[in-house]
Formats: structure tokens, C-alpha cells, sequence
């Protein structure tokens, strides 16, 4: 547990912490958490989860269990997508959007089971996140918001052998499981919640258990999948991963000055479904446009693109960049930011300003990488 | 940090570049416990053509690692003889064989006072672990 009175703020460690240690895994601070960048290297890492399967330790994540008899009509209220349409054991990925529209949060809500909910938050939110929810709740008489971050352990194992090794310790048959579907079943004798899902643009399964269970179910996952070259995977080849898919991260491409919109997330944002926060502000920007959009940016000389670089057309900026990294993959140095939605089209030939030099860079579709299989 | 290697023929700065004396020249990189600290390399950014001069305590170039960026802070004040070339197209160099085919330039010394303010490699080392 953490104390939240010390005066230097105390790094939190997920059950976990013990085992990375080590596995030689480099450790750094992230959202208050200490957490492992990279155990081989992240280009290692990288390309095991493209090639065979990483397992990374998630357990940072936040996780809220939402019940009651008015926890549909509570939740279609809150964000932008349509529960309504959420069958049981089905995910969906969508937003906590502030009433003008901009994001609070983006998450994913599972439907456990009639009346029951579990949302999914990112780690450096989960305060802040808990008492929104908590909040929008009290208009709802028949409605429970418990937060069991504390309790609750993430494990995501990703990449083409992710279903092999995990079927090694599962009845389930995970090949009939489709993607953004869970069962609650036993993997290596512990509860789970197996979901098909991730972040990294590869197919692979979410494990939700209890804390006290992770380490012998990261220990056991390690072990199976060793033949096949499961290997642990950290944070770094997790960022590279998502970015080469396009996926937004929260305090990048996401943030409470950027509305879903913007971030190409339509296809999130269901304004016929009935009054939800932002769906005003969001028709708004829908009628007249976003004023800025989020495309792919790829660097055409030697350089690495970063979040922030300032990009240019014409001697104008357009925008920022919000992330950038090698595309370890895709072999190029890529990024996503914010321009003009005129500027957005893809080839579009535009300049990046890295330490003060501008360099060729072009508007290139999202995502950089899309697996074939 | 043990497996980590600095060897005992080199001067090391605070900003964990070595220097490799050979005559009125000297040969710079980046330590191993730089290399391990940035992790996999991606680009470096260096005086690539000679007669540039470089000068102590200031930047040089910059290196990124797929995570990171940093400076480069020069060792020594002088003219950079040759920059290593190879490091364009292979930057991963500098992780593998900090101090053979990843080291950075040749400089011809200006000041040889100026290796005075070096450490060797036991005091590298102390200033690491108090690091």
C-alpha cells in the first residue's frame, strides 16, 4: 500500500516489482509509478511482440467496478459511446469527456454482467477520474462506484503466438474468442477476466486477476511461452508499439484541451444514442468542423521525431507534433500531432523544427503499421 | 554496474564521454555506462567534417536513443579531425562497442591542461556509485 502523507512522494510499485527487478528491467517513474522502460532493450522488445509475443505488466491501470440497477442509463450519460449496445462480455473502448467536449480520460468499459460494469482507466488519471465518475454518479440514485486499482493486477500479452502460449494454460478456447470479447475463467488456476485485447496493434489477450495472483501468473506465462520466445516486454516497446498503430495516449493526443473529434475518434462518439457530457460541445465541432486533426507524420532525413516539435508549411506552423519515436517496423522515424485540417492531408510535404533546424517531413494515413493476418 | 566496462587506459568526464589519448590528439566517445543509460541508440548528430572546432564543457552534438534525447558535452577544446562516419547509418555502434567502432571523433588538443580535469577510470567509477 501507499501513503499518500509522506512529503516526497513515494513511487508505487506493482506486485511485480520484485520480478522485473530481476529480470535486469530498467526501472523508471511513470504517472507516480515505478515501472519497467525496458528488461533486453526496447527494440528487442519491440520486435518480439511483432514477430512472436511480449508480456507486459500493466497493473498501474486504474480499474472501477460500476452496479446498480441504474448503471447502463449512468454510464450512457458519462461517455460518448453507446452502452446500450455493449452485449455482456463485450468491451469498448471510449472517452470521459468534460461538457465541452474536450477528454478527461480514454477507457475501456466491460460488461460483466447484467448491471455490473468495469472501466479501465489510464494510471495517471485514476484520481482524477474517480472523483468525476463519482460525481456524474449522484445524479443516478441506484449507482456504486468502487475503485480497485489497489486490488486488481493487469498482465497484456501480445504478438501472432499470444493465443499459442496462453491456450498452454487455459480451458478456454481462445480461438473462439473475438476481438474486444472477455470470459471470466481460470488461466493457470487463477480468476481471470481474459479479454482480446491491447495496445500495441498485434493480437493478444488482457488479464485482469487479483493482485495477490500476478506473480504466478506472470511467472507461469513466462515460463510456458518461453519455447515459443515470449519474452517480458516494458513500457518503451509498449510506446513505440501503439505509436506505429496510430493509438492515442493520454497526455499526448489526448488531453482536456483536445475533443475525440479532433483525435479521429468518431467513430467513438454516438450522437444519436441520446444526452451524454459533451454530446452539445461535440455536435458543435461536428457541424462546423474540428479545428485541427490529428494526423501521422513521417520524418524524410536523418533525425527522430518528438512530441512537441512545432511543424510548418510554407513557412507557417501548422501545429505540434505529440509523440514521436523510430518505428522500429515500419524503418522510419514517425510521429502523430495536431494541424490544420487543411494542412491534414496525406503527402501533404511539410518541415519539423528539431533543435531549432527544419527538416522534410510529410503527412503520411494512420496507422503506420496495420498487421496482415 | 559491474557488468558495465571502463577501461583503465582512458580519462573519463563528469558528462560520461572518454577520451583516448594518442600523441597531440585525442579519441572521444561515450562511456558504457552512457550507452546503457540511453539504451538502444537511433541517431547521433556529430561535427561531421574536420577543421570544426569543438570546445571544453560545451555541446558538441546530440544522440537519441529511441527513448531519449541528450547532449553531448566535449571533453577537450580542439579540432575535430575526423568524425566517425559510420554512425550515420549505424548509431547501434555506440551500444555495442562503446569504445572501438562507436567512438565519436578525433580532435587535435588544443590545451593538454585541460586533461588535468579528467578522471581515470577508479574515479569514474567512485563518481558513479555516488551518482
Amino acid at each position: 500500500m501507499t501513503t499518500h502523507d509522506n512529503i516526497v512522494p513515494q513511487l508505487k510499485r506493482t506486485p511485480l516489482y520484485d520480478q522485473h527487478h530481476a529480470l535486469g528491467a530498467r526501472l523508471v517513474e511513470f504517472s507516480g509509478w515505478e515501472m519497467p522502460v525496458h528488461y533486453s532493450g526496447i527494440l528487442d522488445e519491440h520486435h518480439a511482440v511483432r514477430s512472436r509475443a511480449g508480456l507486459f505488466d500493466v497493473s498501474h491501470m486504474g480499474e472501477f467496478k460500476v452496479e446498480g440497477r441504474d448503471a447502463q442509463a449512468f454510464l450512457q450519460y458519462l461517455v460518448p459511446n453507446d452502452i446500450a449496445r455493449l452485449a455482456v462480455q463485450q468491451a469498448l473502448y471510449t472517452q470521459l469527456c468534460l461538457p465541452d467536449g474536450n477528454v478527461i480520460d480514454d477507457l475501456l468499459i466491460y460488461h460483466l454482467a447484467e448491471q455490473h460494469y468495469m472501466l479501465v482507466v489510464n494510471a495517471g488519471n485514476i484520481s482524477k477520474d474517480l472523483a468525476w465518475v463519482q460525481e456524474q454518479a449522484q445524479h443516478f440514485p441506484d449507482v456504486t462506484v468502487t475503485d480497485q486499482s489497489d486490488t486488481m493486477a493487469l498482465l497484456a500479452i501480445q504478438g501472432p503466438l499470444a493465443q499459442e502460449i496462453l491456450q498452454a494454460l487455459t480451458q478456454v478456447d481462445l480461438k473462439e474468442l473475438r476481438y474486444y470479447h472477455f470470459v471470466a475463467d481460470r488461466v493457470d488456476d487463477i480468476n481471470c477476466i481474459i479479454s482480446r485485447t491491447g495496445y500495441t496493434g498485434e493480437d493478444g489477450f488482457e488479464l485482469y486477476c487479483a493482485s495477490v495472483d500476478v506473480v504466478k501468473l506472470w511467472t507461469d506465462l513466462l515460463g510456458v511461452g518461453k519455447p515459443q520466445g515470449l519474452v517480458p516486454a516494458g513500457l518503451g516497446a509498449r510506446d513505440t508499439l501503439r505509436l506505429e498503430a496510430g493509438l492515442c495516449l493520454y497526455g499526448h493526443e489526448l488531453d482536456e484541451q483536445t475533443n475525440p473529434l479532433e483525435a479521429r475518434l468518431g467513430w467513438t462518439i454516438k450522437l444519436k444514442k441520446g444526452n451524454f457530457i459533451g454530446r452539445d460541445a461535440l455536435l458543435q465541432v461536428k457541424e462546423h468542423g474540428p479545428q485541427r486533426l490529428l494526423v501521422g507524420v513521417e520524418l524524410l532525413e536523418r533525425g527522430v521525431l518528438r512530441g512537441g516539435y512545432p511543424l510548418y508549411a510554407q513557412g507557417q506552423c501548422i501545429g505540434n507534433l505529440t509523440s514521436g519515436a523510430p518505428g522500429p517496423t515500419v524503418h522510419k522515424h514517425i510521429g502523430m500531432g495536431y494541424v490544420e485540417p487543411l494542412q491534414a492531408t496525406a503527402g501533404n510535404q511539410i518541415q519539423v523544427e528539431i533543435r531549432g533546424k527544419r527538416c522534410s517531413a510529410q503527412i503520411v494515413a494512420l496507422p503506420f503499421y496495420k498487421r496482415t493476418s | 554496474m559491474v557488468s558495465l566496462k571502463h577501461p583503465g587506459n582512458l580519462k573519463y568526464s563528469k558528462t560520461d564521454e572518454w577520451v583516448r589519448l594518442e600523441g597531440d590528439q585525442a579519441t572521444v566517445g561515450i562511456t558504457d555506462y552512457a550507452q546503457d543509460q540511453l539504451g538502444d541508440i537511433v541517431y547521433v548528430e556529430l561535427p561531421w567534417d574536420a577543421g570544426q572546432t569543438v570546445t571544453v564543457d560545451e555541446k558538441f552534438g546530440d544522440i537519441e536513443s529511441v527513448k531519449a534525447t541528450s547532449e553531448l558535452i566535449s571533453p577537450l577544446s580542439g579540432e575535430v579531425v575526423k568524425a566517425n562516419a559510420e554512425l550515420k547509418e549505424s548509431p547501434e555502434l555506440i551500444n555495442d562497442y562503446p569504445y572501438e567502432k562507436g567512438w565519436l571523433f578525433a580532435v587535435k588538443i588544443a590545451d593538454a591542461s585541460q586533461l588535468d580535469g579528467l578522471m581515470d577510470a577508479d574515479q569514474y567509477l567512485a563518481y558513479l556509485q555516488g551518482r
